[in-house]
């Protein structure tokens, strides 16, 4: 009996794939050759094979209990949740430029308690330029081969044109105390009764800071670290909320501009530690470690998410226990 | 003194019922970690909240199986054979505990709380340990194919008993 439910799930899961729709025309990717398309050539070990270069943040959410009704969370009851953070530049070389990069993002951990945590990944771009992994690797190609390939990959992927649009008019600022960081791909909120939401989320910068002055290799780092020192900075946290007409599961399209939006409350940034000195350099930032009262849409991006973290953790974590071992300085 | 010559009922059931489950969780864990597919989200929160169902299993299977007298082995068989047996069934208890016991190490200094089926979470570190993820980590996969290969010794020295030697060892666990 028992050898006969679970074959039949795990048939039925199986199955899934070939009746989904027409987005998974692409050729199929494993997590393994998505993370060995990220790391490239050049392995920096004990790094993060995306993102690689970034500075450790930390300070509290102070929630102004607005999002509760939506949300069993218990970080959105009115009250303060401090977090571990780190901010960073998309790519895989952990000393590249920080203004070379064209995307900049946040990371946010909340370990509220020993069986709640969350971790959130967000990116300065509101959506994606394509709706699922397999297409989102052949996009990575193109863009390592070059202006031209990713021209054509761009018109052969109409569904693309929303980021497109929005890389256009990007700006990137002075600092990445600037930046509105999105949560792109789309989660359900839900309720003590049960009830679910859709919702998207941006944290939105309070402070307008003009590119200018920035100088230097590390100049995003060393100018949000100086910053930092001088005061906190402050972020609110922004959820839209999906009407019915909106897919929560498509993360090329945008919501349109009139969706209700709730602030959750605010987000204050006290301190900057350098990533090998502080604690946000052992963090897998899996968006998809959730706590009660928040779940994960059925966007294929979002669901392919923990297996491409986990094989990049599962390396990097490898080489600094093998680090530690050896006596080197990996970590 | 006479053993009866087959398994009693209830460790029959613990031995097929954990076949299935494990067999099961090995091809899970096996697809989950390579699939980009959007349930393999949904395969990973099974897998993890079986193993707890699975170490729950195993402690009730091995409180039985010390309650219980076992079928003697044939008599004529080599006294390195009966050593081989005795052994390799007890290296397979011992996978059965180490696999949800790494499984769920892993995960706890990873900071994942572990969901059960909705209804309760098993606790996670607070502070992220990745030395020791990546050592439960790697054991997790290690252990995984230690249980891969014991199982085809398990499954191959029953075919031998059943088929070469043609005793009753394979049919006293059916």
């Amino acid at each position: 009996m028992s050898i006969f439910n679970m074959k039949t799930l795990y048939l039925a899961l199986l199955l899934v794939p070939a009746f989904s729709s027409s987005a998974d025309t692409a050729p199929k990717v494993s997590a393994q050759q998505f993370v060995n398309l990220q790391q490239g050539d050049t392995v920096f070990a004990g790094f993060r094979r995306a993102h690689a270069k970034g500075i450790c943040i930390s300070g509290e959410f102070h929630a102004n209990g607005q999002l509760a009704a939506y949300s069993k969370a218990s970080l959105f009851k009115a009250g303060i949740t401090p977090f571990t953070g780190r901010l960073s530049i998309a790519g895989s070389n952990p000393t590249a430029p920080d203004l070379k990069s064209p995307v900049r993002s946040m990371a946010l951990s909340f370990a509220s308690s020993r069986t709640e945590q969350w971790r959130l990944a967000m990116n300065t771009p509101p959506v994606m330029a394509v709706a699922d992994p397999h297409s989102f690797y052949q996009q990575i190609l193109a863009i390592k081969a070059g202006p031209a390939a990713i021209q054509q990959f761009f018109a052969e992927h109409p569904e693309s044109k929303e980021f497109r649009a929005w890389a256009a008019q990007y700006q990137p600022t002075g600092s990445y105390a600037a930046e509105t960081y999105h949560s792109i791909n789309a989660f359900y909120l839900v309720n003590a009764t049960g009830e679910q939401q859709a919702v998207r989320w941006a944290m939105r910068p309070t402070i307008a800071v003009t590119a200018g002055a920035l100088d230097g290799n590390d100049a995003l780092q060393t100018e949000i670290a100086n910053r930092i020192a001088g005061g906190p900075v402050v972020f609110d946290w922004v959820f839209t909320l999906a009407e019915p007409a909106d897919d929560e599961n498509n993360p090329t399209k945008a919501w349109p501009d009139n969706r209700r939006q709730i602030t959750a409350g605010q987000l204050v940034l006290t301190s900057t530690t350098a990533q090998l000195e502080g604690n946000c350099h052992a963090i897998n930032f899996d968006p998809l470690v959730l706590p009660s009262g928040v779940a994960a849409s059925r966007d294929p991006i979002l669901r392919a998410r923990s297996a491409a973290y986990a094989e990049s953790y599962r390396r990097r974590a490898k080489e600094q226990l093998q680090g530690a071992l050896e006596g080197s300085n990996n970590d | 003194m006479i053993s009866s010559d087959r398994f009693s009922l209830s460790m029959r059931l613990f031995h097929w019922g954990m076949a299935a489950l494990v067999l099961s969780m090995l091809a899970a864990g096996l697809l989950m970690v390579t699939s980009l597919q959007p349930w393999q989200l949904t395969l990973l929160t099974i897998h993890k909240a079986f193993g707890v169902v699975a170490i729950l299993l195993v402690t009730a299977r091995l409180i039985n199986r010390l309650r219980h007298k076992l079928p003697a082995l044939p008599h004529d068989l080599a006294d390195w054979q009966k050593t081989v047996a005795k052994v390799s069934h007890w290296l397979l208890y011992f996978l059965l505990f180490a696999m949800p016991v790494s499984g769920y190490l892993m995960q706890y200094f990873a900071g994942r709380p572990i969901d059960i089926f909705g209804l309760l979470r098993l606790p996670a570190a607070l502070q992220v340990d990745i030395h020791l993820y990546a050592l439960f980590r790697e054991l997790h996969s290690l252990l995984a194919l230690a249980l891969i290969g014991m199982i085809a010794l398990h499954v191959g020295a029953a075919m031998h008993h059943h088929f070469v030697r043609k005793d009753d060892v394979l049919k006293s666990m059916l």
